[in-house]
């Protein structure tokens, strides 16, 4: 098929990006979305010119560093698809794409489609972890944990931290990422020593990077690659307004 | 070139203890006078940085993507292995360990397997307390599975994304240090060259990825964990960013690099679909406990299928060849990975592979639906169906998939001894790149546990005993103002400006598929003297086009992926001939090394123990001089060498 790709260049941080229009020739549809930008990239090469810059490492769909707004849509349009796992079959010949880097004041544009999600990693650095120094652990059955419990933390633990959910939120709001994290080790046994402690110093992070709030639209959960379901965000304003409560008496932390 | 294993004396049981017992501490106080290097974030590397930091020492941790929480063991799928022996069916360090030298087809060394076996539950346990949610009963218990190779379930899991939950344990417990300032991370940094001062190494060369910024880091030891080299081949089951640049690097600084010719090539993946194609997907291998795999008997109905005229349905019973049932009747279609492998392209070769590209095999469940029922199959493999129709558009329930080996792990690395340091005094390997455990194949669900007992429980404690040895007093005293560092920076920058400065026609993707293409042909699934002269030769025609008419857009100061290429495909071009080197010189078939020439009557592999029985391994002598090889003879106390035989 042949397409026309509205791509988002841009140098670098400082400078000023605007659109491009390329046309492509003859994409096999069973290319990957990012096969695709491959060809476009060779294409590039051969007149001379500087191939587009993204993110991208797996092609799996599970490292999350594939990061692409294409038509509007973080990852494309196929739901719970990452954009390395988007293929061209879900296009048209004919078809313009626009594709953008993720759109948010916290990641700020690097260069062309490649943003900087560090904030998101600042956010586990705070406290999105267990304490427990290799060598401590006692045998690992020796804490039944019940399958319910398990298969909870594990839907919540799915997340890619491709940050999908804060470039498809009109607020930028990572909620629905630290709330996967803050429900996947607040609802284990082994992670409560510090619950209220992590869910404090996430949430005093996330809003210090410069993430908006949730104002429950929804769109994060739609945007996900991997179905991560809005109820991370009630568990995390639950367990937020609990550490806040005993914070108020007495200090978590 | 030394390479004295250190394999501490006494019984095998008790090995690993008395090592530790007589290894050098640091006191607490005087850790945070030492400063370690630790390259990748991976199990191994995320791992080792995370457990350096927490006994105290300042850590330095590199990775090339854009966070810590990416690097590939994340795409891992099936589990762990451990010998926790919880379905009380049998299992035990001892045969964790003998399952794991007998998988390796003898080639691997008894005291490391061992020391692997002994730690792999001390890996659960860490894991469990790190909140990686394992599949569990309805009872709490920790749930298992099994896995090939074994007689015992002895696989942990976390649904079909075990490395990813591994891995983010790791990451959470290095992103604590980093929130500490106990580590620092410098996340988009590749390492491009290795520092040794005084033979030791002692720090790194690496290029900020998104500022073009070449810097120095000075360290008194320094760790690589740095992956697989699979993407050698171009197209593997590897993520993008994967390469050997790090071990190469530090291979052309002294490092030993052992056995590059066992790489482990997986049978159920999805086929390659055209010459635009980047990577491959792998399909778990489960799907054979109820898939039959075949080909068709006559080439005349191969290319029929091939041009789309009939599909797999049409082709009648008895025009089919169900060929791993029909030459391994005890195993049929859960024959060993490269047994399996090594068929599916004997299919192909006569003329009789499907797909468009004639590389490709049946995977048919056709008679499973027939027989269970589609729901049954459903609950079985449902995901996996789900991400084969993803991928290639067709539905598995109504026409049978199509599968294609594919290059999948490498078993071979850099050289370590006991204590995983290297050739090179105070650098130390971690994880699939070093070569020290699985020897000629990898048994599936063992490579999680390897990067994590190297990183969580070898390391910590023996680049403790190395800066123990070299003394508080050496603490932190080379700094990168020494002129070893000058010197090795510029060689890093003038090789950059070469790749700039070249201004050739071909781009590095091109360069790389072509390498990929000999690799392949001749290195991979089937190798023969006759084709690994030839590669060798067309390598190194590559490598010397390669450095006149290559092609970089772009400049050095920011992010420039084409740089990136450059410098990982001209690494992996001298690698690829140094893995033909190490396959003609091993003069026998074991494990992923099937060489043509030795093979039964019945066409499986010939070891040959008299002559074999040890790691090769090549030390580097300059660009145009042959790689000269050495021998680690090893030596089988515990378990008797015999014949694998599926038949």
């Amino acid at each position: 098929m042949n397409l026309t790709l509205k791509v988002w260049r841009q140098k670098n941080a400082d400078s000023q990006g605007a659109f491009e229009t390329y046309q492509i020739k003859d994409v096999s549809e069973d290319s990957s979305f990012l096969e695709m930008l491959d060809i476009l990239s060779e294409d590039l090469v051969e007149v001379g010119k500087e191939p587009v810059a993204f993110d991208h490492d797996c092609r799996e769909g599970i490292c999350g560093m594939c990061s692409m707004t294409i038509n509007g849509i973080p990852h494309g349009p196929e739901r719970a698809t990452t954009a390395c796992q988007l293929h061209m079959r879900h296009f048209h010949d004919g078809q313009t794409i626009t594709i953008e880097p993720w759109r948010a004041k916290p990641f700020p544009v690097m260069k062309d489609l490649v943003v900087d999600r560090t904030p998101l990693d600042k956010i586990i650095q705070a406290g999105g972890f267990i304490t427990a120094r290799a060598g401590s652990a006692v045998d690992a059955n020796a804490m039944p944990i019940s399958k319910a419990i398990a298969d909870y933390a594990m839907d919540a633990a799915a997340c890619i931290g491709c940050g999908a959910c804060v470039a498809a939120c009109p607020n930028a709001s990572a909620m629905l990422f630290t709330g996967a994290k803050v429900a996947h080790l607040n609802s284990l046994p082994q992670g409560k020593a510090e619950k209220d402690r992590r869910t404090l110093a996430m949430v005093t992070t996330m809003d210090g990077e410069g993430f908006g709030g949730c104002t429950n639209i929804g769109e994060c959960e739609a945007a996900c690659p991997k179905s991560i379901s809005l109820d991370m965000i009630a568990h995390l304003n639950r367990d937020y307004a609990a550490a806040q409560v005993k914070n108020f008496f007495k200090p978590v932390a | 070139m030394n390479l004295d294993s250190k394999i501490p004396e006494g019984p095998i049981a008790e090995k690993w203890s008395s090592h530790k017992f007589n290894m050098k501490l640091v006191n607490p106080s005087n850790r945070r006078k030492y400063n370690v290097i630790v390259v990748g974030s991976g199990l191994a590397g995320g791992a080792a940085a995370a457990s350096l930091a927490e006994q105290g020492y300042n850590v330095s941790c590199f990775c090339y993507q854009d966070s810590p929480r990416r690097a590939h063991s994340i795409a891992a799928q099936g589990g762990i292995n451990a010998a926790k022996n919880y379905q009380n069916d049998g299992d035990s360090v001892h045969r964790l360990f003998y399952d794991t030298v007998k998988g390796g087809d003898y080639r691997a060394r008894e005291a490391n397997v061992y020391r692997l076996a002994e730690v792999s539950s001390d890996i659960i346990d860490q894991c469990v307390a790190n909140g990686v949610p394992f599949a569990r009963e309805y009872g709490g218990l920790l749930d298992n599975r099994s896995f090939g190779g074994a007689q015992v379930s002895r696989t942990f899991y976390a649904r079909g994304q075990t490395g990813q939950q591994l891995l983010l344990g790791a990451y959470s417990a290095l992103s604590k240090q980093i929130g500490l300032g106990k580590v620092k991370m410098y996340n988009r940094h590749e390492m491009l060259d290795v520092v040794k001062v005084d033979g030791h190494a002692k720090g790194i060369i690496v290029r900020n990825m998104a500022t073009g910024e070449v810097s120095r880091h000075a360290g008194d030891a320094v760790v690589l964990a740095t992956g697989g080299y699979g993407n050698v081949f171009f197209l593997s089951t590897n993520a993008q960013g994967c390469n050997v640049t790090a071990a190469y690097r530090a291979h052309k600084r002294g490092a030993g690099m052992a056995n590059p010719c066992y790489t482990q090539i997986h049978p159920t993946c999805i086929p390659v679909h055209g010459d635009k194609q980047s990577k491959l997907t792998l399909m778990s291998e489960s799907l054979r406990n109820d898939g039959r795999i075949w080909a068709p008997k006559d080439p005349a109905v191969a290319a029929k299928i091939r041009k789309g005229e009939i599909n797999g349905n049409d082709v009648a019973e008895d025009d089919r060849d169900y060929y791993l049932e029909r030459k391994y009747p005890s195993f049929g279609n859960l024959a060993p990975r490269d047994i399996s492998s090594r068929a599916a392209k004997e299919a192909c070769d006569e003329g009789r592979g499907i797909a468009t590209t004639g590389l490709g095999v049946f995977l048919d469940f056709r008679d499973a639906i027939k027989r269970d029922g589609q729901k049954t199959i459903e609950e079985r493999y449902g995901n996996l169906f789900e991400m084969y129709k993803c991928i290639t558009g067709d539905n598995p329930y109504e026409t049978p998939m199509m599968i294609f080996p594919a290059v999948h792990y490498t078993m071979g690395g850099l050289w370590v001894d006991y204590n995983l340091e290297s050739t090179i005094p105070g650098m130390f390997v971690g994880g699939e790149a070093n070569f020290s455990d699985h020897g000629a194949n990898r048994l599936g669900a063992s490579a999680l546990m390897q990067g994590l007992s190297d990183g969580y429980f070898v390391l910590p404690y023996t680049v403790g005993n190395y800066l123990g040895e070299q003394g508080v007093a050496a603490a932190g005293k080379v700094t990168t103002d020494h002129p070893a560092f000058a010197e090795v920076e510029a060689d890093v920058k003038a090789r950059i400006d070469k790749f700039l400065s070249i201004n050739g026609t071909e781009s590095p993707r091109s360069f790389h598929k072509r390498l990929g293409h000999i690799v392949w042909e001749n290195c991979g699934m089937a190798r023969s003297k006759e084709g690994l002269e030839g590669a060798i030769k067309e390598l190194q025609a590559l490598r010397k086009e390669f450095w006149t008419n290559l092609r970089v857009v772009g400049d050095a100061d920011g992010i420039n992926p084409e740089l990136e290429r450059a410098g990982r495909v001209a690494d992996f071009i001298e690698f690829g001939e140094l893995m033909c080197r190490d396959a003609l010189m091993r003069e026998e078939s074991c494990g992923g090394h099937f060489r043509i020439e030795h093979q039964t009557d019945e066409g499986e592999a010939l070891r040959d123990d008299k002559n074999f029985t040890f790691a090769g391994v090549w030390e580097y002598k300059g660009d145009d001089i042959d790689p000269q090889l050495h021998k680690e003879q090893l030596v089988y106390e515990n378990v008797k060498l015999a014949t694998r035989s599926y038949k």
